[in-house]
């Protein structure tokens, strides 16, 4: 009898992995338990274990293949009694042993064109690059957080950085997120640019009076004396299967305080570009990535001097008839939905907003004034929302512009849920930001 | 001597202090006392708002911890804040015009009673979230500590702030690192209204500093000469780099929580009899007049300091309301 060893899924968010080392050889004996591969994620490099008793039958796939697909077959177990081969049919068919690097998956299946002195890296990656320039260039800069340092971050965002940049300048904390936020506050008044990582932005809700009251308030209670010169990073938003209390967009929270920035990248560029601009700023800012964006790869600027300006909206997609404007994530599903949009004859402007707090309202306006309606996109709750707060400004100031009212594509007003089926209902799709599009261009 | 954890210190008033040193610690003390009673007064008539939380009792604790700074320490504080504020040396005026709302405040009037700053003299705030100053004032710590320069930080909280989760982040976290951080524990028996005891489970708040490995003393907060000694000993330990230290200042406020607190979970005989027996310039100054400072001299003292004061209240009246323009500056920095 023949069992196929599936890859497995290490990770909520694992679709694929690299089978890095094989621990067995064709023809061994194994029990349940002992190891049998090392597979790397997107998080870490983790070993497998066998779940049954037998003989290696075969292996399918070579040690070093990137991209192997969870719940593809990476190995043949037999019955101990029986010769390794003997018994597998169809081997010949199996096209995985020659090792290969299958290409990274590109976004939305958008092909993308690497620009020039630029390569295409993932954007944890460009995360990375920032930080680590940065540092370098800037001895005042540090991390902190939760599993940055030794662990090599629990995303591996940080990856390499306490080998680059030794103890004194990448701190492991404990999981006491009020008390270590405050620490990083604390520095940034003594004049270090802390950047401190939060393991998901679920858990700076434990910070959040050190956030609000004291990072973002105290330049104005002090009349201007005390800059806060920090950055609080993490993944934010939805994930993936991890329910309520580990799946929420908390853009709309940061973004209603004054005295704070908050940036939202979509891509590599925009994460290169824009965490750099916010290590470099003087006050403090709410970095929010997607931890669902980390694996994917986009062409993104070599230069080490490559920045993007905090509250500049970028125009990702030109077009005429509709305006759909997106952050994070909800970018890339913009642009799926624009492609598809092509074919119903509706050309779509796709903005990206990079930043939400200062909104670059002007580049709205402008598109506005051009298309006359508008799709708003984001992951979190409708209510005060950031579509609700776009949706307003719109009204104040472009209103004889508008050609239909405003539509807000969000995530529903409803806790997360866990189930598969449910937490896709609850999460904005491709197909409502189509459908929102086409009701908006219906409309006279 | 500073061997045990959370040990008893009894210390006599020693005849051979410099006479100076006292002179200055009475000054200091009673200018504010002197500001404080100021403040009450102008509270009174209307020309402070909001919140006001008098230090009135307590002007031993940061006087005498002060003595042992070295220029470059950094203070970070309470809501209660104005003693700590005059201790390092801010202008009266500056403090008294913040007071009163008005531009020439160090918060140009944007602050208030609980929020003021200045880097200059190293005062990092005047905190108004009970506890928020304690990681703060880690983290200042932490800066100095990656700077590689010798200084420390002093991070002032009461005993209501005591009982808040932050606080043990920060030990836990200061402890670790070895963060060169001063804690002082401002135990004034009352958090609002609630006694120590109603509300602190265990003996002492400086033995939880134990579990973190955090050296403690407790100190009689209304000797100052006790005060002084101990934050020579808990400042030259965080100064040589061993990590952070606890000094429980056992000490008492005289007025109300805040000036719309009626203070009725207490009695009046209980603030007459800590007054009369151990409040803390009473107690410099018979030890000054021990060793020989004349009354004359002391009284000359107070009435150079009343018009000090005087003259910062009338400058805090005098001064303008910030510019309207002000409510849109100093959101961000860029």
């Amino acid at each position: 009898m023949t069992i196929e060893i599936l890859m497995p899924a290490l990770s909520p968010t694992m679709e694929e992995g690299t089978l890095s080392k094989w621990l067995v050889n064709e023809g061994d004996s194994i029990s349940s338990g002992d190891l049998i591969a090392e597979i790397e994620t997107d998080k870490a490099t983790m070993e497998v274990e066998a779940v049954d008793d037998g003989k290696i039958g075969q292996l399918l796939v070579a040690e070093g293949t990137e991209g192997v697909k969870v719940n593809t077959p990476i190995a043949l177990l037999v019955d101990t009694n029986e010769s390794p081969h003997a018994t597998i049919k169809n081997i010949a068919d199996k096209p995985y042993l020659e090792k290969e690097k299958i290409p990274s998956k590109s976004t939305n299946d958008i092909p993308i064109s690497i620009e020039a002195n630029s390569s295409l890296i993932t954007v944890r990656e460009a995360l990375r690059n920032a930080m680590a320039e940065e540092m370098r260039a800037d001895k005042s800069v540090f991390v902190m957080g939760e599993e940055v340092a030794e662990y090599q971050g629990a995303y591996k965002v940080t990856q390499g950085l306490l080998n680059e940049f030794g103890d004194k300048r990448v701190y492991d904390t404990p999981i006491t997120e009020h008390g270590f936020a405050g620490i990083g506050i604390g520095a940034a008044f003594g004049n270090l640019k802390p950047i401190v990582e939060f393991m998901t932005f679920n858990f700076a809700m434990q910070a959040m009076d050190q956030i609000i009251n004291s990072a973002a308030k105290t330049l104005y209670m002090s009349g201007g004396q005390m800059g806060c010169p920090i950055v609080f990073r993490g993944p934010n938003g939805a994930a993936s299967r991890v329910a309520a209390q580990h799946s929420q967009c908390y853009a709309s929270w940061y973004a209603h305080c004054p005295g704070l920035k908050v940036v939202t990248p979509w891509s590599s560029k925009d994460a290169k570009g824009l965490l750099k601009s916010a290590i470099r700023d003087p006050d403090p800012v709410i970095f929010l990535e997607n931890e669902v964006m980390y694996g994917q790869s986009f062409s993104c600027p070599d230069d080490d001097n490559f920045t993007l300006p905090i509250g500049k909206a970028n125009i990702e997609k030109e077009g005429n008839d509709l305006t759909i404007i997106a952050f994070s994530i909800m970018v890339g599903k913009s642009l799926e939905a624009a492609e598809i949009l092509k074919d119903k004859n509706i050309n779509a402007e796709v903005i990206n907003l990079r930043t939400l707090r200062p909104l670059d309202i002007e580049t709205i306006i402008e598109s506005v004034k051009k298309t006359n309606r508008v799709v708003t996109c984001e992951e979190g709750f409708p209510f005060s929302g950031i579509g609700a707060e776009i949706s307003a400004l719109i009204t104040e100031k472009a209103f004889d512009w508008l050609d239909a009212p405003v539509v807000r594509v969000t995530g529903k007003d409803v806790p997360m849920p866990y189930a598969a089926n449910l937490e896709k209902l609850a999460l904005p799709q491709v197909d409502d930001i189509v459908s929102a599009s086409a009701q908006v261009c219906n409309e006279d | 001597m500073n061997k045990n954890m959370a040990k008893k210190i009894s210390t006599e008033p020693k005849m051979n202090y410099d006479l100076n040193l006292l002179q200055d610690m009475y000054k200091k003390m009673l200018l504010i006392r002197r500001f404080e009673e100021k403040a009450g007064q102008l509270y009174g008539m209307g020309q402070i708002g909001g919140f006001c939380h008098l230090y009135i009792g307590q002007e031993a604790v940061v006087v005498g911890i002060q003595s042992a700074q070295i220029d470059g320490d950094s203070i970070v504080t309470s809501y209660r804040d104005h003693g700590h504020m005059l201790a390092c040396d801010m202008d009266p005026k500056g403090v008294m015009a913040e007071l009163t709302g008005r531009k020439d405040g160090y918060s140009k009037g944007k602050g208030g009673s609980m929020h003021m700053f200045s880097r200059e003299r190293g005062f990092f705030g005047g905190h108004g979230i009970v506890a928020a100053q304690v990681p703060i004032g880690a983290g200042l710590a932490f800066s100095h500590k990656y700077n590689g320069n010798k200084n420390v930080s002093i991070t002032y909280f009461g005993d209501g702030a005591a009982n808040q989760g932050q606080v043990y982040e920060s030990y836990n976290i200061a402890s670790l690192w070895r963060l060169p951080v001063v804690f002082i524990i401002e135990n004034n028996k009352y958090g609002m209204g609630t006694s120590v005891n109603r509300s602190s489970a265990g003996e002492n708040l400086s033995d939880r500093g134990k579990p973190y490995g955090i050296m403690s003393e407790i100190v009689d907060g209304m000797d100052i000469i006790a005060v002084r000694e101990a934050a020579i000993r808990a400042i030259d330990y965080c100064r040589s780099g061993k990590g952070p230290y606890i000094l429980e200042m056992k000490t008492y406020r005289y007025r109300g929580h805040s000036m719309s607190d009626p203070a009725k979970y207490r009695t009046r005989d209980e603030v007459d009899k800590i007054r009369k027996k151990s409040d803390p310039i009473e107690n410099i100054k018979s030890l000054l007049n021990k060793m020989g400072v004349e009354d004359k001299t002391l009284k000359d003292i107070d009435t150079d300091i009343k018009s000090v004061i005087a003259e910062a209240a009338k400058f805090a009246q005098d001064s303008p309301e910030p510019s309207e323009d002000e409510l849109f500056t100093d959101i961000t920095i860029n």
